[in-house]
């Protein structure tokens, strides 16, 4: 599930610009806690996460973070629901084995939900399908086809359709490339199912309680 | 490291769960390091069934080490330059602490079973009254494994105002069918003893000796994995070739009846009767119609961190993640990792390097939230 190395992770640049400081966060798969690290340094959060890999949960409780080992798909149901502000998916959607129930949870237990995948119809995997005829090995998905734990891949286009299907709000999305700052984008957009190497989501319940605020609309401008 | 200890006297009558009510109730303590001027860094370190109040230092008793001088003193995880570390012994229990081998002040002679049944949430209340005889309010952190656990539980449970931390290491929520199975098998033996009398084997000056170590005997089996057992003992011979008889023949033999003659030098047959039944009767959810998340819904603000590990058969993985369901459900912030050993239940006792790094993390960022 890890795509790459913890500090080639820009998207966890642009999910900390997307939390609200001092917010309530769940990263599910958070892995050795680096974006919770992160939460908690930068952003004074109150984070907490899930992880399945014992070494992992070990790491990030040595660190202080506070996280329970526990397998996304069924335990999440543990939490109530809106006990966060904030639930985090950076890198995972794709390992899940129902990643729509797994949507559906995220939004059911925090008002927002922040995704993050790599986009399957990128013009590299496009090319590598089309050209070599092959199953892509990316920069975003640098694995072999039988040792990637990637099992649900999907397109930009598949995502908003699934967000449009469970009645989610896209309150913003923004392409990431690799080695370039997070660009802004209209997931809708024709072009940008061919240009965005990975996709970040802000989520929220179309009959979401809390009103947006402001500061959180223009968010990859 | 500073050490000290002696007995509390209760200043009230402890009132029973079973509705009965214990006078003159005395509580034998340890502590480890410094107690500061706020009285703001005490750690109370609850023990397991057989367990005792001398958690670290040497025990005056056996000569050993005590049970966590592991994980306790300058240094270790519960690190005794910052905290004032607090191992009590049970009531119930016949290390000092009032039990059953204690004189009854109404008649001048041993309870023996006349002592009332006590429950896990008896032996908590007679710890809050005596850190209140210590000047203590408020505790950083409670820690325990196994019964310990179960105190730890009960804690968050009756005074989570009390306390900021909880950790709750290879433990339950309650006991299951095999558990309370084992422990029967356990208190059969002694009462099987003919020394055993009926629970007045002190009036007659003896002591069901073998029974006790029987008890112990099949008691430590459930505290060691099978792998650990196999690897350690296999069919290993204590001499060359088989006797043909009923001596110990085989080296797992001799090591259980070493453990269990050991364990009568230390341990009052009926003060196993007592604890054994009090961790029996231990169910948090019993009160809330099997809801144990109920049991937690006053302790959101305590922190969590609940470990289990993996051959743990006796309060396996399954039973604390029940405990962690309810605390989520609860709302309180639980850490919780099923650490990788094959050291069985025992584990928790041991150096476990995954154990000790967890506790060292976890205990440092809950003194930090609590400003500490």
């Amino acid at each position: 599930m890890i795509q790459f190395k913890p500090t080639d992770r820009h998207d966890f640049d642009e999910i900390l610009r997307l939390v609200r400081p001092g917010a309530r966060v769940l990263d599910v798969a958070c892995g050795e806690g680096v974006l919770l690290e992160r939460l908690r340094a930068e952003k004074d959060v109150d984070g907490r996460g899930v992880e399945i890999g014992a070494a992992e949960v070990s790491a990030c409780l040595a660190k202080g973070l506070a996280v329970m080992q526990g397998d996304a798909e069924r335990d999440l149901a543990e939490f109530s629901d809106a006990s966060f502000d904030y639930a985090i998916l950076s890198q995972a959607l794709q390992a899940m084995r129902n990643p729509r129930t797994v949507l559906e949870e995220l939004l059911r237990l925090a008002d927002r939900a922040i995704v993050s995948f790599p986009n399957f119809a990128h013009w590299r995997v496009r090319a590598s399908l089309m050209v070599r005829g092959r199953m892509p090995e990316t920069r975003a998905l640098p694995e072999a086809w039988w040792a990637t734990s990637n099992i649900h891949l999907c397109t930009l286009r598949d995502f908003t359709d699934l967000c449009q299907e469970l009645g989610l709000r896209i309150e913003a999305a923004a392409a990431l490339v690799q080695n370039r700052p997070a660009r802004a984008m209209n997931a809708l957009g024709p072009l940008e199912n061919w240009r965005a190497e990975q996709a970040i989501f802000l989520l929220s319940r179309r009959t979401a309680t809390h009103p947006i605020e402001t500061e959180q609309r223009d968010l990859f401008a | 490291m500073q050490t000290g200890g002696g007995i509390a006297r209760l200043p009230a009558p402890l009132r029973l769960e079973s509705g009965g009510v214990l006078h003159g109730v005395e509580v034998a303590y340890q502590t480890y390091g410094t107690l500061n001027p706020d009285r703001s860094n005490a750690i109370l370190v609850c023990h397991a069934l057989t367990g005792d109040q001398y958690v670290s230092g040497i025990h005056p008793v056996s000569g050993k080490p005590g049970w966590w001088a592991k994980m306790v003193g300058p240094g270790l995880p519960l690190d005794t330059d910052r905290w004032f570390v607090i191992g009590s012994n049970v009531i119930g229990g016949c290390m000092g602490s009032t039990g059953p081998a204690s004189d009854d002040p109404a008649t001048g002679k041993p309870y023996g079973l006349s002592f009332p049944v006590i429950t896990i949430a008896d032996m908590v209340c007679a710890q809050a009254m005596m850190l209140e005889t210590m000047g203590i309010e408020r505790l950083f952190a409670v820690v325990g494994g196994s019964m310990g656990g179960m105190q730890v539980l009960q804690w968050a449970h009756a005074f989570p105002e009390r306390i900021s931390a909880a950790v709750c290491l290879a433990s339950a929520g309650r006991h299951t069918a095999q558990n309370i199975a084992f422990h029967e098998v356990g208190r059969q033996a002694i009462m099987a003893d003919p020394d055993w009398r009926g629970g007045a084997y002190q009036a007659a000056g003896v002591r069901p000796e073998k029974g006790l170590a029987v008890a112990r005997m099949a008691a430590h089996i459930t505290y060691l994995s099978e792998p650990a057992l196999q690897r350690k003992f296999g069919r290993e011979l204590q001499r060359d070739g088989l006797s043909w008889g009923f001596d110990a023949d085989f080296q797992v033999e001799s090591y259980l009846r070493h453990q269990g003659a050991a364990f009568v030098d230390r341990f009052d047959a009926n003060a196993y009767l007592y604890i054994t039944r009090a961790t029996d009767y231990f169910d948090l959810a019993a009160a809330y119609g099997g809801q144990m998340a109920k049991a937690f819904e006053r302790a959101r603000d305590v922190r969590f961190c609940v470990i289990s590990f993996t051959t743990d058969w006796l309060y396996p993985t399954s039973e604390s993640r029940r405990v962690v369901r309810a605390l989520n459900a609860a709302g309180a912030r639980t850490s919780f990792v099923e650490v990788d050993s094959d050291k069985g239940h025992d584990a928790f006792l041991l150096d476990e390097p995954v154990m000790t790094a967890a506790l060292t993390g976890f205990l440092a960022s809950a003194a930090e939230a609590a400003q500490l």
